[in-house]
């Protein structure tokens, strides 16, 4: 049951033009809408019946989020597509868009007529450039078979939709910050509220949606939200994306139905690589909590289990790592990546993540004192709150807490490798 | 506005009323509680950044910036539970880890916001033990002093430029904990409100550049004054340290300054300790200047006077006063006049066309409040660059454009306002005067009849184009509409005609019609009689005295100066300077002394500067304010001038002249004066003539100028950080490409401005924002001292 | 003020390619194209942005230049001191590290003989360490240009500058 929605056609040759799409079906449900005059009402509940969780990360019902906005209001409205994929570990978008851009395309002249948006924009990372070479390859082919631009296939639905390239910033998939970076600025999250939906891009209406998201959607209005559903899980239906990586042996990205046993995953990725045996996960992205590799074997890949396991689903992102690794090293880089991607504007982010990461860095350096190691949770917590007593942030954006969530994780579950860096000066595992 | 619905929150056990969707600091602030912050101003957008103000609200998961949390109702708000404060002390931390802890040290030390706000939360705030970051400083400019390591990137200095200022100087590049403030690239900041950030920078990261290190806060004497260099008013602080002026700062006043001043009426107090500055009574005897005491010099001038008047007539005396001086001052002066029958009296220095002055309304004003600007919906500005001359005034009208008002512009440059204009439309002084006449020519119904004989001349001849029927239809659209004529309108050598046709169009469009004025005081000179056709009060005069072009068209015997350099304050340097140069006597009372008041006078009464004395002005919206003065200390002999005149006067015998303080002075004058409400109805019923354009020379341009924003008065001139930045060294001469081009001077970097027999070189800049066929410069300037005129036409060739 | 024209630093096709970016949105939002504008300046100048570059970005989308520094310095993939003609950027995020970027950072400054942000002699290659590239199911990945090269080993490596030169 795998490759069923995003990657339905990654079996076709050249699967990413438009005729390996219509091929299987591509732009049927669009064509449908368009000639039926769909209402949006009758769209947005079959999505609402699929269950479709936002894949960027925060797992928002994507349905709920289409119905905040007003289609009926007079002005401009956008809809706009999330593929900065810059979550470490994560890799799924840019197979989306490399291999099936048509599904993206068609997700989002749905979302579009559905939300009211006559444009939309799809921001790519700068740094994905073959996969944005790809996306206008196929809005170019969309536009000439007179499925872009003005009066589509004679509907009178008019709908534009442009590639916006980011330049290397990883706080730009936050959604306000990659609003602010489309506008022309600095990459800085808004504070909420006012939320997209009311004052979005350019201050117009907004529905911001992750790239799998998007290309989800014609393939779920094509069997109906109640075959996504089942797919996956009552409060979550669906497949979805995994991006394997680490230590395993085949690391790729597999389309799986949410509530498949992490072990069964495993398996697909080939087992830890050279037979070692799995020491940590992190199952969602880097900003989500790290589990154990006994507690992740018993763990399903779906947002509540995840929860309960105490850890995220996140962005789907499974990192895999052996009993070669050292825990302390593993968050030294981790710490060093937010503190290179915080923005800059709220406090205890900006001063917050390279405090951590200076911290991190010398108790790897085996120059910490114990004292350093409740300095460092005392500092992540005032950054991101305490996870754990599910206590939010005090920034603006999740980016506070995405830094601060890898710290006490580490610390709550390898917490004795930190104090044997601080004890012995050196690393307790040695092939790292 | 009563029955606003509200909503009802709690805030720290304390029930309160609220609008629905204000914020939660806004509320708190309101009933006095206290909520730290550092990026929240009640005048800038929110930026949410600092985290400071974090509190706790029931039900919410985490900790709430109350400067960005609308109240909703019934929401139940901690500003000092464990939570709010556990968040508030790690913001603390977090700023403090990186900011240099040695406050003894630092400029802004004693009333820093950071530091008190720490000593709040006890000194013993952070266990950091990582190096602290140090970041390279950037000089900006002279008046403000860069120390980066110390800020704390509150952002308001960046949100200051973009949302008050109109220009974005001061930005946040890089990212991260690598975020830096400052301008990027060396630069100097030149936005003529840039000192505002001095104030806004929460910490010692931004200083004012003159009283660096100078003094510290808890040392420093205040006393309120009022801004002295326009016609707004800006309330200030003089802050003053050992009896020496060592800052001024802004006063709120909502209805005025708001919390902003211009830099202009911050750094001009520099100018008290010049050198120049004229510390003991001097007198010319046999050409030789000599030190002299009050008494000698008072005798003196009386008796100057009083042989000018009874060697030849009252009428050979000539009285010309600064706009800024007080009103106490002019009521003095006037009685002075009266006492010698010579109405030759004056404040109108840099006007050149009279022809109307029958028709001015009793004082000068706005049209509406200055808060008012806010809320119009067409602004049409003529004659008038107010982001140099007004800067508060082009504050609030950048406000208004911001709610969507259309700003329209008839200027000799297109000026860059920092604000969105909707039209706009140039031309040489005299093509202001046939671009007015075209703007009433396309305005429908326009009463004719109302035009003076020479306007009607000139609106027979008028054409439309699209530009100027752009403005047409702005100023006639919908909505609350004003005209506005602005110093430059009022110094042209055709004011009455434009005048004539401003208040035809304002009348048929029925827009407001307002003056934007030179001085501190014109609104004042004009209530107090510094006009040669009216007295005390605004009171007509049976006869028409010498107006102030006059008297020096027409040189007197004596001429009594009060506060005016001829060179710098007068419409003609050089044909003031030769009626000075050839009077009798020329008797200044001055702050200061320049080596060519040396030459031409011979009498110099030290009198108080601005700061240093009583008096009250009268501002564009005819709103009194008194001030008091701080005494300078030392060897200073200089006296407030009120009391100078008041002996002066004694000496010459004034009736009803005992007051013994300024106060009583003003409550004379006031009595007379009565309400001052400002009413600007009136109709131009005489004009000056267009004379036919002829046919100039082929080297001939139109000179136009605009008095250079650091040059208006005898005080900024002498402002010695004022006269570093960039618009008090701007002095090029400049002209556009396609007159450039017919004069055959494209490539010149230098020119001769030739006018009546007179030549000047100076470095030109071609420059697409003047006018065609005009070349201008800035006035009150070593360039139009030497040339002359302010307007004229004159000969430009290469060099 | 100084108003160098950006058609007198950047070529024809430069200005056209902008102005394409500029024809995506909305009239009144040039400065939306002010990302695509520096990446296409900075493309033409071999790999770096100088301030007159970005003075002339900031004069032709009609931007304050203070927010055109702003822009170019938040975003990584922006220089200000030249690179290589190949600038590699070396990803060192986390599963990039499980899989040995720091091998391959290593093996790439010894075999060019730089350091990092250093520029060979010849012109040729400079490296950078880049935070996560979103590839990384293909860890160690790198890139050059504009080409992502996947689960990189010594031997590839050499290929693939090989084929460079
Ligand atoms: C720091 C940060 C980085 C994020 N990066 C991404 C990203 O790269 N891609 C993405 O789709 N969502 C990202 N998100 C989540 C988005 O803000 C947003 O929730 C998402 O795009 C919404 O789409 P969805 O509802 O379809 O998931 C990020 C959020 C944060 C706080
Ligand atoms: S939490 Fe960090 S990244 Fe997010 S807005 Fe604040 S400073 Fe920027
Ligand atoms: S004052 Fe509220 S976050 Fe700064």
């Amino acid at each position: 049951m795998a490759n069923e929605v995003c990657f339905k056609n990654l079996h076709l040759d050249e699967p990413w033009t438009l005729a390996a799409y219509q091929s299987s079906g591509g732009y049927s449900v669009l064509k449908k809408i368009l000639q039926e005059q769909t209402p949006a009402q009758t769209i947005v509940e079959e999505l609402k019946t699929s269950v479709l969780r936002g894949r960027g990360g925060a797992g928002f019902p994507t349905g709920l989020k289409w119905s905040f906005m007003r289609r009926d209001d007079p002005g401009q409205k956008y809809i706009v597509c999330n593929s900065d994929e810059g979550e470490p570990g994560t890799c799924k978008d840019r197979d989306i868009l490399r291999y099936n851009p048509h599904a993206l395309v068609e997700g989002m002249l749905i979302a579009g007529y559905t939300i009211g948006a006559s444009v939309g924009y799809n921001y790519i990372r700068g740094e994905f450039w073959e996969p944005f070479e790809r996306m206008e390859a196929a809005i170019d082919e969309a536009r000439a078979a007179g499925l872009l631009g003005r009066n589509i296939l004679g509907s009178g639905f008019d709908f534009e939709l442009y590639n916006h390239l980011g330049a290397g910033a990883y706080i730009c998939g936050e959604e306000t910050a990659l609003l602010e970076s489309i506008e022309g600025k600095k990459g800085q999250p808004r504070f909420k509220p006012p939320f997209p939906a009311n004052y979005g891009l350019y201050g117009k209406p907004t529905t911001i949606n992750n790239t799998e998201s998007l290309a989800s959607v014609p393939e779920i209005l094509r069997n109906g939200g109640q075959w996504f559903l089942e797919l996956g899980k009552p409060s979550a239906g669906g497949s979805k994306i995994f991006s394997v990586s680490g230590h395993v042996n085949k690391p790729g990205n597999y389309e799986i139905p949410l509530g498949t046993p992490f072990r069964d995953l495993l398996e697909m990725a080939g087992g830890v690589r050279h037979g070692r045996k799995l020491k940590a996960v992190i199952p969602g992205g880097s900003s989500v909590p790290v589990l154990p590799g006994e507690l992740m074997m018993e763990v399903d890949m779906d947002y509540d289990a995840m929860m309960e396991a105490g850890t995220l689903l996140g962005s789907g992102a499974v990192i895999v790592m052996d009993d070669t690794t050292c825990m302390v090293k593993v968050l030294e880089n981790l710490s060093h990546f937010y503190m290179n991607e915080s923005c800059g504007q709220c406090t205890p982010c900006r001063e917050g993540t390279g405090w951590l990461a200076r911290i991190v860095h010398r108790i790897e350096q085996g120059q910490a004192s114990y004292e350093d190691l409740d300095r460092l949770e005392d500092v992540a917590e005032k950054v991101g709150g305490n996870f754990y007593a599910r206590e939010g942030g005090r920034t603006i954006c999740a980016l506070g807490d995405a830094a601060s969530m890898p710290v006490l994780s580490f610390l709550k579950h390898f917490r004795k490798e930190f104090e044997y860096h601080v004890e012995h000066k050196r690393c307790m595992v040695s092939g790292f | 506005m009563s029955d606003k619905p509200t909503v009802t929150i709690e805030i720290d056990g304390k029930t309160l009323q609220a609008d629905p969707g204000a914020m939660l600091i806004d509320i708190a602030d309101a009933n006095g509680i206290v909520i730290p912050r550092f990026c929240y101003h009640k005048k800038l957008s929110v930026a949410a950044n600092c985290r400071m103000c974090l509190v706790e609200v029931e039900k919410a998961p985490k900790p709430l910036p109350a400067c960005a949390t609308p109240v909703t109702d019934g929401m139940k708000v901690f500003t000092r539970s464990a939570k709010a404060i556990a968040a508030q002390k790690a913001t603390m931390e977090f700023l403090l880890i990186n900011h240099p802890l040695d406050c003894p040290i630092c400029d802004q030390g004693g009333e820093c916001e950071l530091q008190d706000v720490a000593m709040g939360y006890g000194g013993d705030v952070s266990h950091y033990t990582e190096g602290k970051r140090v970041v390279l400083d950037k000089n900006i400019g002279p008046l403000i002093a860069t120390e980066m390591t110390r800020c704390i990137h509150c952002t308001r200095c960046v949100r200051f430029g973009e949302e008050i200022a109109g220009v974005r100087e001061l930005g946040a590049t890089g990212r991260g904990e690598r975020t830096r403030i400052g301008t990027y690239v060396e630069q100097t900041v030149a936005s003529e409100l840039s000192g505002n950030v001095i104030d806004l920078c929460p910490v010692g990261a931004l200083t004012a550049k003159p009283s660096r290190y100078s003094a510290r806060a808890w040392e420093l004497r205040q006393h309120d004054s009022i801004a002295a260099h326009d016609c707004v008013g800006s309330n200030i602080s003089i802050h003053t340290f050992r009896g020496q002026v060592n800052r001024v700062v802004p006063r709120d006043h909502e209805e005025i300054n708001e919390c902003w001043i211009a830099d202009r009426d911050r750094f001009s107090y520099q100018a008290l300790s010049a050198k120049e500055r004229l510390r003991t009574p001097l007198i010319k005897v046999d050409g030789e200047w000599k030190e002299t005491d009050w008494q000698t010099a008072l005798e003196m001038a009386q008796a100057a006077i009083t042989k000018t008047i009874s060697d030849y007539s009252p009428d050979q005396v000539g009285i010309l006063v600064s706009p800024n001086a007080t009103l106490e001052e002019m009521h003095l002066l006037r009685k002075i006049a009266n006492r010698l029958q010579c109405h030759n009296i004056d404040h109108r220095l840099r006007q050149r066309d009279f022809a109307h002055q029958q028709d001015m309304p009793r004082f000068p004003s706005l049209g509406c409040s200055i808060a008012a600007l806010e809320e119009l919906s067409n602004v049409l500005l003529i004659g008038s660059n107010p982001r140099k001359e007004q800067p508060m005034i082009a504050h609030r009208l950048r406000k208004a454009a911001a709610k969507g008002a259309q700003i329209c512009l008839i200027n000799q440059r297109d000026y860059d306002l920092a604000m969105p204009v909707a039209a706009s439309v140039t031309a040489s002084y005299r093509g202001m005067v046939e671009q007015m006449a075209n703007l009433a020519k396309a305005i429908p119904n326009l009463d004719v009849a109302a035009l003076t004989p020479e306007a009607k001349a000139l609106y027979s001849k008028a054409v439309v184009s699209d530009a100027i029927g752009e403005i047409a239809s702005r100023i006639c659209a919908d909505g609350d509409s004003l005209i506005l004529l602005g110093n430059q309108a009022m110094a042209n050598p055709y004011f009455s005609l434009i005048e004539s046709f401003a208040r035809a169009v304002a009348k048929v469009s029925n827009s407001r019609f307002g003056y934007l004025t030179e001085g501190a005081n014109t609104a004042g000179a004009w209530l107090s009689g510094m006009v040669p056709h009216r007295d005390i009060a605004g009171e007509p005069l049976d006869t028409t005295a010498l107006n102030a072009q006059a008297m020096l068209q027409e040189p007197r015997n004596l001429y009594l100066l009060h506060n005016v350099e001829p060179e710098f304050d007068t419409a003609d340097a050089a044909l003031a300077l030769k009626a000075m140069h050839d009077a009798d006597h020329v008797i200044c009372l001055t702050p200061f002394v320049s080596s060519e008041m040396k030459r031409y006078a011979s009498i110099l009464l030290p009198i108080a500067a601005f700061a240093e004395t009583s008096g009250s002005y009268v501002n564009i919206e005819g709103r009194l304010q008194s001030f008091t003065g701080h005494t300078p200390v030392g060897e200073n002999q200089a006296r407030p001038a009120w009391k100078v005149l008041r002996v002066l006067g004694n000496s010459l015998e004034v009736e009803d002249c005992d007051f013994i303080s300024s106060t009583e002075v003003r409550d004379a004058l006031l009595s007379r004066v009565g309400e001052m409400t400002p009413d600007n109805q009136a109709s131009v019923t005489a004009s000056a003539e267009l004379p036919a354009a002829g046919t100039p020379g082929p080297q001939a341009v139109y000179l136009g100028s605009e008095v250079n924003i650091y040059r208006t008065d005898n005080v900024t001139r002498r402002a010695s950080a004022l006269q570093q930045t960039p618009d008090a060294r701007d002095n090029a001469v400049r002209i556009n490409s396609a007159t450039a081009e017919r004069l055959g001077i494209g490539s010149a970097r230098q020119v001769s401005v030739k006018y009546n027999g007179t030549q000047v070189s100076a470095d030109l800049l071609v420059d697409e924002t003047v006018a065609d066929d005009s070349v201008w410069v800035y006035a009150a300037t070593e360039f139009t001292r030497k040339l002359g005129p302010m307007f004229g036409v004159v000969e430009l060739e290469a060099n | 003020m100084e108003k160098t024209a950006l058609n007198t630093l950047v070529s024809a096709e430069a200005i056209a390619e902008i102005d394409h970016w500029i024809g995506k949105y909305p009239a009144d939002q040039k400065q939306s194209a002010v990302m695509a504008a520096l990446r296409i300046v900075q493309d033409e100048n071999g790999g770096h942005l100088t301030t007159p570059l970005m003075d002339a970005v900031a004069v032709y989308l009609e931007m304050p230049k203070i927010a055109v520094y702003e822009v170019a310095t938040f975003y990584s993939m922006y220089e200000h001191k030249p690179v290589g003609k190949y600038k590699i950027c070396v990803c060192n995020s986390i599963s990039c590290l499980l899989c040995g970027s720091h091998e391959i950072l290593e093996y790439l400054q010894n075999k060019l003989g730089v350091g990092l942000g250093e520029v060979t002699s010849d012109g040729r290659f400079s490296i950078k360490e880049v935070e996560c590239l979103g590839a990384c199911v293909g860890a160690p990945m790198m890139m050059i240009g504009r080409e992502y090269y996947e689960n990189l080993t010594p031997e590839k490596i050499d290929k693939i500058l090989e084929n460079l030169k």
